[in-house]
């Protein structure tokens, strides 16, 4: 395949610059197969996160190209023949160093989340689900948190909600839990206010970003904003509601987890 | 990029349309904005008309031709060429009161609810936030300026009522599927032309594109987390397979159903004027246009 010219950026949270490289692409390597080649041949202390190798880590995310991807899974064969390939880390999240970002705004989140809670065990002793709702809920389950979805929403990345909005991989781990047939904790309060689904326009980049192929928005979010239409908007709903009581099987209040502050 | 512009650490530039993306991002959303304007301003034009909606027998008996646009018709101008006959109408002719101002268009009393489902569509969302209101252009493509946006938490909050949209929308698919039965009947007599293999794929695509409607699937069973927790499949578990066998199709239906609207009209146009011909198994005489 001959060789490939690199752009990559280097530097750290106070600035940096783009850095060229070359370096020789053989058949079947991946992006990051160059960078480490880079690595190795002319750029020693090259920041890079990566650990698997095959796409089931979610370490090695940055932005090959201008669109957040993979190094381990974007093959060299499949970007353009001509011009630089540009790489970047990913922009939601600030940067420590060349392409490894702080992604602890994502742990600060997840443990605001009201954590899984089953109704109580059946007669004999077990909790049942058929497999017909488990399949609905494990899509959820695929996500490797590689945070590709987060860094192309664009009320994350442009607008810097963070504090607003918790962002699709988040949204994601709500409806997981919100569609357990086992769980009666009620996240819909706080899904609307704390974890801000008003503020998705559900452009769908997330859902065209994540290597797992999770149908993030027709799936995830959406079907939450449609609860959360149930429970704040709907007039027929609430009266329903209201005349016939709460049939749902969430049962538990909102507690509050972790901490408030969400920026990162 | 200029050298004005702001570059954040980790190479990223700020400003509208910035992005490293080589390729054409561009494009789905000129598509977008130049289909939308065409639906937009065909139906505007085919609106404000007012006529050449209708086609059926000389006899005004059972059966015809009516263009979706125009349906239902709950008001009609009985000197406009091409209109329904009186019976078709709901309430009659306009009344003497109705305001000068506006027009005398029987689709002008109607198309606010088809106009309301598709606007507050799901799918239309991303389609016309990306290209009308570049929030954001593309992806990963810097788009409004930062502080400005609001998603769906102020302006846009009445796009959490799309479910009474699509309540209005089933009532329209069952008009439309009884117009296109309506349209294998001429002067009473069965038969079939063009014009109804053409209302009837009309009313199939408008049916499938409801189905795949993401608050229908919601309302039709997405709501439960427990689709068979006493070990039978229920009924509502059914209808969500049903209604997510049309949602992954719902982009693809959403413009296919809003294209075939408009050759409806079209079709119906045409024919009512006299311009094409319908071919079907009743013979010219029973094709001609009322009010010719």
């Amino acid at each position: 395949m001959g060789k490939r010219s690199f752009k990559i950026w280097r530097g750290n949270a106070e600035g940096g610059e783009f850095h060229t490289y070359e370096t020789e692409i053989t058949e079947g390597m991946v992006v990051l197969d160059a960078i480490h080649q880079i690595q190795a041949e002319s750029a020693n202390d090259l920041a890079v996160r990566w650990n698997c190798k095959a796409g089931k880590c979610g370490s090695c995310g940055c932005e090959v190209n201008g669109k957040p991807k993979l190094s381990c899974m974007t093959r060299m064969n499949s970007l353009p023949e001509e011009g630089d390939v540009v790489i970047q880390p990913i922009k939601t999240f600030p940067v420590i160093k060349d392409l490894v970002c702080d992604v602890s705004y994502n742990y600060v989140r997840n443990k605001q989340i009201p954590p899984f809670a089953p109704r109580e065990r059946e007669a004999d002793g077990t909790h049942r689900m058929e497999q017909r709702d488990v399949d609905r809920i494990q899509e959820f389950r695929k996500c490797i948190e590689c945070f590709l979805c987060m860094d192309v929403c664009h009320v994350l990345r442009d607008h810097e909600k963070k504090d607003d909005f918790v962002g699709p991989r988040w949204m994601i781990r709500l409806a997981s839990l919100e569609m357990h047939p086992l769980d009666i904790v009620d996240r819909i309060p706080l899904i609307r206010e704390k974890f801000g689904s008003g503020w998705c326009n559900i452009t769908r980049c997330c859902t065209e970003v994540c290597p797992e192929h999770i149908n993030i928005t027709d799936n995830g979010i959406i079907p939450l904003k449609e609860r959360v239409v149930d429970r704040f908007y709907d007039p027929i709903a609430m009266l329903k509601r209201k005349l016939f009581g709460d049939k749902s099987n969430k049962r538990l209040p909102v507690v509050e987890v972790g901490d408030s502050s969400a920026s990162g | 990029m200029s050298s004005s512009d702001t570059v954040l650490p980790g190479g990223h530039v700020v400003g509208l349309g910035e992005t490293r993306r080589p390729d054409k991002w561009w494009v789905g959303p000129l598509l977008t904005v130049s289909f939308i304007g065409v639906a937009i301003g065909y139906g505007t034009i085919a609106m404000l008309m007012g006529n050449h909606y209708w086609v059926g027998a000389e006899g005004h008996g059972f059966g015809g031709y009516l263009s979706p646009l125009y349906s239902p018709v709950l008001m009609f101008d009985a000197s406009a060429a091409g209109a329904a006959p009186a019976s078709h109408a709901w309430f009659g002719a306009f009344p003497e009161w109705y305001p000068s101002l506006l027009p005398k268009s029987p689709a002008f009393l109607i198309l606010l609810f088809p106009g309301a489902f598709r606007f507050t569509c799901y799918y239309y969302r991303k389609a016309y936030y990306r290209s009308f209101g570049f929030a954001p252009p593309g992806c990963a493509v810097e788009g409004v300026r930062r502080g400005k946006y609001e998603g769906e938490t102020k302006l846009f909050l009445f796009q959490n009522l799309h479910r009474y949209a699509m309540y209005f929308a089933v009532i329209f698919n069952i008009i439309l599927t009884y117009d296109a039965v309506m349209s294998f009947f001429r002067d009473g007599a069965l038969g079939i032309g063009v014009g109804s293999v053409v209302l009837t794929i009309n009313a199939t695509l408008l049916a499938f594109y409801t189905f795949g409607c993401h608050s229908f699937r919601h309302l039709i069973g997405g709501r439960a987390n427990c689709f068979t927790c006493d070990g039978k499949e229920t009924l509502s578990s059914k209808a969500w397979s049903f209604g997510t066998f049309f949602n992954q199709r719902h982009m693809q239906i959403a413009w296919v159903s809003l294209a075939w609207v408009m050759f409806t009209d079209l079709y119906v146009r045409m024919v009512s004027m006299g311009i094409w011909t319908d071919f079907n198994t009743w013979g010219e005489a029973a094709t001609k246009t009322v009010g010719l």
